[in-house]
Order: C-alpha cells, then sequence, then structure tokens
C-alpha cells in the first residue's frame, strides 16, 4: 500500500456525521432524555421507583456499575501492556481502546451516585470520607483511573491536533480547538523525547491502578460476609471477567468504525485475526475462575453456599446463570479456536454476545446473593423476597449505557479514530512539509 | 408470673433513674447495683422495702429507710460519644417467647416507623428438622466489631463507648453498604419519604433517637433506645413485653433488668442458662445474649397464630 501522507491525514482525520451518524446521535439522546426523567422522578420519590427493597438492597445500578468498570480496564489492556510488550500491530487499536475506557469509567463514576439514596450529600464522601471504607477507596482509584485514562488519550493526541489545525476539513473554530490541544506541537526532538517518555510513565502507572479498580470494585462485595461474596478469589476473578468485557467492547467497536468509516486498510482481517486470539486466551481465564469460583463451594455445599448455589444452577437464576456461563463464555471459545470464527463478522458477533453475556454476569453476581441472607426473610411483603427492575430502573440504566456510547460516538467525531502519527511512522510514510521545515 | 406485667409499670420507668443512681448504705455494703420498687406480690411488710443485690448476686430485701439515694445530675452527654463508663447489654430469653409482639409493635410506634420493615423481627425458627421451633426477637446486636461501621465511608453509622451502634441520618449518603455488611439484615432504607406525620416531624433530630424524624435516603435500625435510657427507663421493646424475655443493662455492672423490673446478675445469667450469641463465628461480638429455648415457660404453638410471615409493621395500629 502506498499512499502519501496527506492521502493518510485525509483518511483518517475525523469525518462529519453521515445521515446514519446523525440518527445514531438522536436515538442515544432520547433514549438518555427518558432515562434523565426517570432519574428526576427518583429524586423525587426516592429510590422507592426501583425494584430494589431492604433485602435486595443493590440491583442493576450496581451490577451495571461493575460493568462499566470492567469495561473500563481494556484501556491498559489494550494501550498499556501491549505498548509495553512491544507489540506494534495493536496501534490502529490503541485510540479505540483508550475512548472506550474514558466513557466507560466516567460513566462507572455517574452510576455510582445514581444508586446513591442522597446523591446531595456526595460531598461528604471527601468532608467526613473514612479510609477504612472500601467505598473511599474506590473513590480514589476510580478518580485516579480515570485522570490517567484522560492524559494516556490525550498525549497520544498531540501529534494528530498538531497534523489536524493544518489540514482538517474542518471550520475554523473546530481548527482552532485542534490549535490549541495540541499544546504548540511541532515535533521538535525534545517534545518527542518528553512526549514517549511521558507515555511510556502513563503507561505503566495504568497497570496497577487498572488492577486497583477493579479488585477494589470485587472488594465491596467480598469485605461482606455474604455466600457468593465471601470469596477469595474475587479480586482476580474480577479481573479476568472485565479484560474479556473490555476486548469484546474493542471488537464490537472497531468492527462498526471500520464499517462506517471504511477503514479496512488501517484495521484488517488480521487485526480482527489477533483480536480473536487474544479474546479466546482471556475467556479460557476467566472459565478458570469461574470454575474456582463455583466449584470449590459446590463441592463442600455448607448450607448457606449450598442454597446460593441451588439457585444459580437449578433455581431462580439458572437460565440466566447458564445462559451467561455457556453463551458468553463456553461458546465463544469454541468458535474463536477455529480460524474461520476469527474472521471480522464472527468475531463481531462473538464479542456481542461476550459483552451482553459479561452485563448479565455482573447481575448473577450482585442480585442472587442478596436474597440469601443469613437470617430467614420474614416479616416484609411477599415481594421482597425476589428483586426484578422496574421500567424506570431499566430506562435509568439504559441511559448510562446510552451515555457512554454517546461519549465514545462524539470523540470519534472529533478525535481521529486511529493515531495519524504514529500509523505514518510505522508505516514509513514521511510528512513532506516536515523534511522542508526542519 | 402471670401477673407480673399487671404491676405498677411506673416501677419500670425508674430503672435507671433509682435504680443505677442510688447509693446504698447499711445493710449491703458491698451492693453494687440496686433496682427499686416496692413490690406487692411479695408478702406485705408494713414498710417499704427495696430489692437489692449483692456482688454475688443474692437478691435481698432492704427497707427503704436505710438506703439512700444519690440523685445525679442529668449528664449533658453527646450523642456520638455515648453515656460515660457504661456498656449496656441486653438478654433476649427465647424460652419465654411466644411471639406476642408487643415488642414490635411498641418499637414501632415509638419510633413512628412507617415502612413495611420492623427493626424488630420476631423470627420463626427451626435448627433442623429433628428440634424444635423457637421464636427468636432480632434486634441490632449493637456488635463490638460492628461491620456496618467497618464499611461506612462517611461515618455516619459510628460505635459509641457505651457499646450503642447509632446512625447519624443527616450525614448518611444511602449507598446502603451497611445493609450488604450487616449479617443479622437489622438495617432498613427509607425507599421513600417517611410521612411520619406532625408528631414526628416535629421532634429535633439527634441520632440517639433513630427515625424520629426518619429521612427519605437514610439508612435506619434499632438504636438500643438511648433516649429512653437517658430518662432512666428502659428500651421500649424491653417494657412492651408481657413475659420478660428481654432484659437490659449494663456490662460494668453485670446486672440486666427486664420489664417487670427484676433484675438478675448478667454472668451469673448466661452461666446458669448458658448463653450465646448470634453468629459468634463472624467475630461480630454482639452485645445482645440469647438464652436457649430450653424449659419452655411458653409453648411455641401459642405464637402461630400472632405470625404474619409478610407483615411486621401493623398500619392500622397507628393513629
Amino acid at each position: 500500500m502506498n499512499i502519501t501522507f496527506d492521502q493518510l491525514v485525509d483518511d483518517l482525520a475525523p469525518k462529519k456525521f453521515s445521515w446514519k451518524g446523525k440518527l445514531w446521535v438522536v436515538f442515544l439522546v432520547i433514549v438518555i432524555l427518558i432515562g434523565l426523567y426517570a432519574y428526576i422522578q427518583q429524586l423525587r420519590q426516592g429510590l422507592i421507583i426501583t425494584g430494589m427493597r431492604d433485602y435486595a438492597l443493590w440491583g442493576v445500578y450496581i451490577s451495571n456499575f461493575v460493568f462499566f468498570v470492567a469495561i473500563s480496564l481494556v484501556g491498559s489492556l489494550i494501550t498499556a501492556i501491549l505498548r509495553l510488550s512491544g507489540v506494534h500491530w495493536s496501534t490502529p487499536l490503541t485510540r479505540i481502546a483508550e475512548i472506550i475506557a474514558v466513557a466507560a469509567i466516567i460513566m462507572a463514576g455517574l452510576t455510582i451516585i445514581i444508586d446513591m439514596g442522597r446523591p446531595d450529600r456526595m460531598l461528604n464522601l471527601f468532608i467526613h470520607g473514612r479510609l477504612q471504607s472500601p467505598i473511599i477507596w474506590d473513590v480514589i482509584v476510580i478518580t485516579t483511573y480515570l485522570a490517567i485514562s484522560i492524559l494516556l488519550l490525550y498525549y497520544p493526541l498531540l501529534p494528530d491536533f498538531g497534523i489536524l489545525k493544518t489540514h482538517a476539513q474542518e471550520s475554523p473554530r473546530i481548527r482552532k480547538w485542534y490549535s490549541t490541544l495540541s499544546l504548540n506541537w511541532s515535533g521538535t526532538n525534545d517534545q518527542r523525547r518528553i512526549y514517549s517518555r511521558s507515555i511510556q510513565a502513563l503507561s505503566v502507572l495504568i497497570i496497577p491502578v487498572a488492577f486497583a479498580i477493579h479488585t477494589v470494585t470485587a472488594w465491596l462485595f467480598e469485605t461482606t460476609y455474604r455466600p457468593g461474596w465471601d470469596s477469595t478469589n474475587f479480586g482476580p476473578y474480577f479481573i479476568a471477567g472485565a479484560f474479556v468485557a473490555g476486548a469484546g467492547a474493542v471488537v464490537a467497536v472497531m468492527f462498526v468504525l471500520r464499517k462506517t468509516y471504511g477503514l479496512e486498510n488501517y484495521i484488517t482481517d488480521e487485526h480482527f485475526n489477533k483480536m480473536g486470539k487474544i479474546l479466546v486466551l482471556l475467556c479460557l481465564v476467566y472459565l478458570y475462575f469461574n470454575i474456582n469460583e463455583y466449584l470449590m463451594p459446590t463441592y463442600k455445599s455448607t448450607e448457606e453456599e449450598a442454597v446460593h448455589l441451588r439457585s444459580l444452577f437449578t433455581g431462580q437464576y439458572a437460565s440466566l446463570f447458564w445462559t451467561a456461563i455457556i453463551g458468553g463464555l463456553v461458546l465463544p471459545v469454541i468458535v474463536l479456536l477455529f480460524p474461520q470464527g476469527r474472521r471480522p463478522l464472527p468475531l463481531f458477533i462473538v464479542s456481542l454476545a461476550v459483552v451482553i453475556g459479561a452485563w448479565w454476569k455482573r447481575y448473577i453476581i450482585v442480585i442472587p446473593t442478596l436474597s440469601h441472607p443469613f437470617l430467614p426473610i420474614q416479616g416484609v411483603p411477599e415481594s421482597w423476597r425476589h428483586y426484578s427492575p422496574t421500567w424506570m430502573e431499566w430506562s435509568i440504566t439504559l441511559a448510562t449505557l446510552a451515555a457512554a456510547l454517546l461519549i465514545i460516538t462524539i470523540l470519534v467525531r472529533f478525535l481521529p479514530i486511529i493515531p495519524i502519527q504514529e500509523t505514518a511512522e510505522e508505516k514509513g510514510i514521511i510528512r513532506v512539509t516536515q523534511i522542508n521545515e526542519s | 408470673m402471670e401477673h407480673n406485667h399487671e404491676k405498677d409499670n411506673k416501677s419500670r420507668r425508674t430503672f435507671l433513674d433509682k435504680g443505677l443512681k442510688i447509693g446504698v448504705l447499711a445493710a449491703a455494703g458491698s451492693v453494687a447495683l440496686a433496682k427499686v420498687f416496692g413490690n406487692k406480690t411479695d408478702e406485705i411488710l408494713d414498710e417499704e422495702t427495696v430489692e437489692l443485690m449483692s456482688m454475688d448476686g443474692t437478691l435481698m430485701q432492704v427497707p427503704a429507710s436505710q438506703v439512700e439515694v444519690h440523685p445525679e445530675k442529668k449528664i449533658d452527654y453527646n450523642p456520638r460519644e455515648g453515656f460515660p463508663k457504661r456498656k449496656f447489654v441486653m438478654v433476649v430469653d427465647l424460652a419465654k417467647c411466644r411471639n406476642a409482639k408487643k415488642c414490635q409493635s411498641s418499637c414501632n410506634k415509638n419510633h413512628y416507623i412507617t415502612g413495611d420493615n420492623a427493626w424488630i423481627k420476631i423470627y420463626k425458627m427451626q435448627d433442623n428438622e429433628k428440634s424444635a421451633p423457637y421464636w427468636q426477637p432480632t434486634l441490632c446486636q449493637h456488635c463490638d466489631e460492628p461491620p456496618c461501621v467497618k464499611v461506612c465511608p462517611v461515618d455516619a453509622t459510628f460505635k459509641r463507648r457505651d457499646g450503642i451502634v447509632l446512625i447519624d441520618n443527616n450525614r448518611c449518603i444511602g449507598c446502603r453498604f451497611c445493609m450488604a455488611a450487616c449479617p443479622y439484615s437489622v438495617r432498613i432504607f427509607n425507599w421513600s419519604d417517611p410521612w411520619q406525620g406532625e408528631m414526628a416531624e416535629s421532634i429535633p433530630y439527634s441520632p440517639d433517637y433513630s427515625g424520629v424524624p426518619a429521612q427519605k435516603g437514610t439508612v435506619d435500625k434499632c438504636d438500643f433506645c438511648p433516649h429512653m435510657i437517658d430518662k432512666g427507663e428502659l428500651p421500649h421493646c424491653v417494657s412492651a413485653c408481657p413475659n420478660d424475655v428481654f432484659s437490659f443493662g449494663d456490662l460494668y455492672e453485670d446486672a440486666v433488668t427486664n420489664g417487670s423490673g427484676q433484675t438478675f446478675q448478667l454472668s451469673k445469667l448466661l452461666k446458669e442458662r448458658a448463653g450465646y450469641r448470634l453468629m459468634e463465628n463472624l467475630g461480630t461480638q454482639p452485645s445482645v445474649y440469647y438464652l436457649p429455648p430450653s424449659n419452655r415457660v411458653v409453648e411455641f404453638e401459642e405464637g402461630l397464630e400472632n405470625y404474619t410471615e409478610f407483615k411486621s409493621v401493623d398500619k392500622t395500629d397507628e393513629i
């Protein structure tokens, strides 16, 4: 493939939305507005509008929160781990991964606020925060992760902003933004040195923080005595699951973007093949943790665990449980073991199954445990024994998912989805003007 | 024993007021704690007597004239710190419980509970198929190692020096982590506006009178009634129980008093009756002790007619 630098920029520069893109944005905004209406009702009437009650005290808000945290981990996987191990094929995927990570971690933060009974007192977390509480750990690591993720999205963009401020087919106003955001990037050796060292440092930093966000999220459950949560396996189990969900999300988004913007030359079938291989490995690791998580308690079958496990294996949650395990984990592994399964379209379908399965898996982790407290459930209305989300709860949850997609969509509109400068360097395409200048 | 609960209500109320603030002269040199009341069930004496307990737990009648009362001035105490030099405990005698539910209705009424989940529940329990069923009144266990306090991100729920675990509803952010952490399921959430009526809403808020007034979006639970202790009275559930299931007192004084005003030596009671605590294995160190349902005073079946599986707050009872 022989193309000039200008062609490359034309290919990769952000594009205005087509009518399909506009329709997509309108759709997302409508979903968000419905959720916003439901949330206003929740603020007025209290959490009574949800299906949660004193026994099922956490519901889809929390499982959705865990899902967002899980998805956000992908930023560290693709960007940091692959970057640090000197893998170059993943360059075109790094920005997609970081965009997903930033969107997911922002929505994780908002979702946890949605779950609060008194969001008006949120500042108490800072005024009266107690370091002994896992929630404060979560506040600390999520804000840290958000900051590092934004930097890790932003720094590699500096040269691209520098390119776009002159090349973009954009209005002068937007080009001015690019110019401001480029922080006067001109590609001098000094700038390059600081640039690559910063990215290197951030890539190292983000890995322990990423592990921390999901480990702490696992600890929110693990710090209680409840059967189903009282497991020493929870931290690594959550992290393994998060990598699966995040890798699935990257595959799904890269498929859609490649098709929408005709990026077949940059996101190739080989990228899908490789991501498929990564996904199958991650699924197998997660499956291994699942076996640890469920088989040993089943073997011992203490009374409390047995009640909980029965509800998962054969009881009320059995269909969800087995669909998530088989549809979201076992079948994807089988399909992805075959090269044909790693072609773009089959992999896209598998990745959707993985992501949806991952969402429901969080539901299965959070909700059933709460229906099996140590003391019997007595003296409360019968409906309190089971949890099912109300339509308002669903609309709020769907709105958070739509908001995450909207953040991704807006970032895709204004940022080059594939790093221009890095791609140019890897393909050996030289910017002619640059040579003249120097 | 049936007529016990008919005894002068006043005697129950005076439990701490006089009982704990009494200075003892003459007859009982080594007396630690006393309980004062004119006991109408005993043989009538011309002079009013006072029942006192010695250190080894024997009860004795002492003429009231020989007892000198040192009235203590009411301490202006900090609700976050608790009463100084006190450590409150409760003993629940399962052999006496017949699910009369007076504890529950009294608690519901006095804490203006408008939700669907009472703070004190009388569970129908049966440990295994072959063993006998029993009624287990369950309230906040006021653990010495409270898992709820451990996880609270904003120090809204806290442990006082006198052993009581309370909630500051003005600070609670409604994350419900404490509810997830509590293995005894005693915490309830105000899912909607409590609508308690003018009475409750006119009382100024203090953490030591839980639920008055309740606040939407925050957690509530049994508070061991510090607002009653402060007045020298027993918690509502203790004084409401017609069967003397509950005894309440102070671990440092090694004494607990039941609703009829009888005082027992705590250590002796727990030793003799093999007292235990719920889920000891979790290491939560509860302040509530249970006496096993053996040698029962009442039949289990008596409680069945009162049993409501799906209700613990009778809203028709209320004003």
